[in-house]
């Protein structure tokens, strides 16, 4: 498995290609190195996959280069082939690069194609850099690496303000979660003196540390890069206002790979969170505020991909809820489904927005599902993932999360488990219903834009290809980790499980080695719940976005301040402003005005009007006639002759 | 012998001299190169006494040297003044002063 370095190594090739030549290729032999690149990095997935079940499923550390080396300090160029790291490497180069080639479709147009995919080779090495790395250090290289292309995407179309915005934003707000890591990997080489995972987990489990502060903070800090970088509560603000890049982009990063470095890097570190209870809870219930919170924005927003970003921050939280709960595998298992669904969800609105001339206001749509069949086929089975209809991608792994919650009893407060669980279903019958409502308001109900000036097209075969991929991911993905009860029935074995496992901590406090007779029942309970609320859920979005078509209206104005709170974001991005932007730039005005103006300008002008002052002394020396300078010289000669004779004499 | 030394001495003294009153005095550019050159030439006559009192061969190869370099100075200095006069169609040195801080 030594070759694993080539998965990055393709994708940089593809940069390097495109970003010094790209300009002088045709548009189709850029979108084809591009693709290419990303084809090779899963075939080398997929041959590693391979060889690691040959080889027994044993987790290898390859180092590949030394990079830093002051003993005690060790960093190497090292990638760790496991279960975990493989998975994330399948899955992103996978969901890359039908990304890839749907982007080759909707990007044709664009000024700026190879820099697009120069971009996005750049963002596929980071992102692999980021699951392959053994140690914290070369992870953070990939974490950085995959912020950094988020920005330099977001800002994509950087000739108009909004993204050029967006994107610092994105910015400034994942470098406030990044810091908290970094001091995270500080605090861990400073307790255990090693970045590497290996030697990490063998440190932590055998060093009896259970519980113990440092381990709380280490892990707390870790958790706030990934609060940044995966868009949780309060550093989500950057998700939704990431939406001004291109709409490939938004799935790629924005939804299926990117944000989800969290959630990968907590169920890295789940040696590390399966010893600090306290962490573990700050995390589940930060993962399931969120979930409820951008669930609950979702509902009511217009734009069709902002309600897509809130879903996603939502779903985000779903997988933090899990990893919380000590259940790492079902939260991988939700982010491994999810990546299917949500870039499936993303790809058909980007197919929508390419159709009918860059609207992106729901309220200017309805109708679509007879000009755009395909697309619309592939949301309605997005949607439907997504919302948890029974036998999809996301019923399962949304099903175990609500299942894992139901049936832990975290030690330091038991209920937990029980207030968990309920805010997962509030939110699952939350997701229900925006998507359908996203359904009606799109593709179904009668039109609301002019049909005689907007004429909706379908997308081209280069965008629908690519989606009918993941649609069938969005459908079968579920089944290679089945919960209990489906696998019993359907006596497909849960096969997702057992090939993670071995890379994550034990189960923690959720129950689930023993699948009792009583278990069962529980988990029929939770089940049937989950898909009454499902249903619940699309059907009152039938009720209200189709049966009675203009009911919400009269809803809106029955419910304005709530319906106001809620379009605004609970005013958030304001309150934030507010508090931090605002008294930030009148500080940096002020520090502007007395320090870079007052003391740094000043030296350097002061400097300047003392030399200027001395040049005016010397300046009526200059003549500029010959003669003089020649009586310079000539006196200046004979008063050395006259210094030097005297000199002389006096000796 | 001592008075051959002492004579060329005196005549590079007042040669000099004669030079340096030129280049000060006189405002013809010409005139000025000209007691640039007597100036070097009395040098010149100044090290070659001395190599002859000396008795040794520096001071000869000095002045030659002297009179390579003097060479190149009349072409540069020369151009200078052709160049001067193309472009200000006058050559009066007082006149010239456009360096002036």
């Amino acid at each position: 498995m030594d070759y694993i370095y080539l998965a990055i190594v393709f994708p940089l090739l593809g940069l390097l290609v495109n970003g010094f030549f790209g300009r002088r290729m045709t548009r189709r032999a850029v979108g084809t190195i591009a693709s290419l690149a990303i084809l090779g990095s899963f075939a080398v997935s997929l041959v590693a996959f391979f060889d690691y079940l040959d080889a027994g499923e044993a987790a290898r550390s390859i180092i590949l280069l030394p990079w830093i080396s002051l003993p005690p300090l060790e960093i190497s160029y090292g990638f760790l082939v496991d279960g975990l790291s493989l998975v994330m490497a399948l899955a992103v180069s996978l969901v890359s690069f039908l990304i890839h080639v749907y982007s080759t479709g909707y990007m044709a147009d664009d000024d700026g194609y190879p820099r697009y995919f120069a971009y996005l080779n750049l963002f596929v090495a980071m992102m692999l850099t980021l699951v392959l790395a053994d140690n914290l250090v070369l992870m953070f290289v990939g974490w950085e690496g995959v912020g950094l292309c988020s920005y330099l995407l977001i800002g994509f179309w950087y000739k108009r303000a909004a993204p050029s915005v967006a994107g610092l934003k994105a910015f400034v707000v994942n470098r406030i979660g990044d810091f908290a890591f970094l001091i995270g990997v500080f605090l861990v080489f400073w307790l255990y003196g090693t970045f590497r995972f290996t030697e990490l987990r063998q440190s932590v489990e055998t060093v009896a540390l259970a519980g113990h502060l440092p381990i709380t903070l280490i892990a707390l800090f870790l958790f706030g890069g990934a609060i940044g970088k995966s868009a949780q509560f309060p550093l989500y603000v950057w998700l939704p206002d990431a939406m001004e890049g291109p709409t490939p982009v938004s799935a790629l990063i924005h939804a299926a790979t990117m944000v989800t470095a969290g959630v990968y890097m907590v169920s890295r570190m789940s040696f590390l969170y399966s010893m600090t209870e306290v962490a573990m809870l700050v995390v589940a219930c930060v993962g399931a505020f969120t979930a409820i919170f951008a669930a609950s924005i979702a509902l009511v927003q217009n734009d069709i991909k902002r309600v897509l970003a809130y879903s996603t921050v939502s779903q985000l939280g779903y997988m933090f809820l899990a990893a919380g709960l000590g259940a790492y595998w079902i939260a991988i298992f939700h982010l491994f489904t999810h990546a299917f669904f949500k870039a499936l969800l993303f790809l058909a609105s980007g197919s929508v927005i390419h159709g009918v001339r860059g609207e992106m206001d729901m309220r200017k749509m309805g109708g679509l599902a007879k000009y755009m069949p395909h697309t619309y086929w592939h949301f309605l089975i997005g949607a439907m993932s997504i919302s948890g209809i029974p036998l999809l991608a996301g019923f399962f792994s949304k099903d175990q999360i609500l299942f894992a919650a139901f049936t832990s009893r975290p030690g330091i407060w038991p209920h937990a488990g029980m207030v968990l669980w309920v805010v997962g279903v509030v939110t699952a019958l939350f997701t229900a219903f925006y998507m359908f409502r996203q359904i009606y308001l799109v593709f179904l109900t009668k039109p609301r834009f002019d049909t005689d000036e907007i004429h909706p097209h379908e997308a081209p075969a280069s965008m629908i290809v690519p989606n009918w991929f993941l649609a069938v991911g969005s459908v079968f993905a579920g089944y290679i980790g089945l919960p209990a009860l489906f696998a019993g029935i359907l006596s497909l074995p849960n096969v997702f499980q057992p090939f993670v496992s071995g890379a994550l901590a034990g189960a923690g406090h959720v129950a689930e080695a023993a699948h009792g007779a009583q278990e069962l029942i529980k988990e029929v309970l939770t089940t049937s719940i989950s898909v009454v609320v499902a249903l619940v859920g699309l059907g009152l979005a039938f009720y209200l976005y189709q049966v009675r078509y203009g009911v919400t209206e009269k809803l809106k104005k029955a419910f304005a301040a709530p319906y106001r709170v809620l379009l605004n974001k609970y005013y958030v991005d304001e309150f934030y402003n507010a508090t931090f932007v605002q008294p930030g730039r009148v500080m940096c005005e002020q520090l502007s005005r007395a320090v870079d103006l007052g003391i740094i300008d000043g030296i350097v002008n002061a400097v300047a009007f003392v030399i200027g002052a001395l040049g005016q002394i010397l300046r009526p020396i200059q003549t500029g006639f010959v003669r003089n300078y020649a009586w310079y010289i000539g006196g200046g000669a004979v008063l050395l002759v006259i210094l030097l004779w005297l000199g002389l004499g006096a000796k | 012998m001592e008075s051959i030394v002492t004579y060329s001495l005196v005549l590079s003294a007042v040669l000099f001299t004669m030079g340096v009153l030129a280049v000060l005095v006189r405002r013809n550019p010409l005139i000025m190169f000209m007691g640039i050159e007597l100036m070097l030439n009395a040098a010149n006559l100044a090290f070659i006494a001395f190599a002859r009192h000396l008795d040794k061969l520096d001071g000869q190869v000095i002045a030659l040297i002297f009179m390579a370099v003097a060479a190149a100075e009349v072409a540069i200095g020369l151009a200078i003044i052709v160049s001067i006069y193309r472009f200000r169609r006058d050559v009066d040195v007082d006149a010239v002063n456009s360096l002036r801080g």
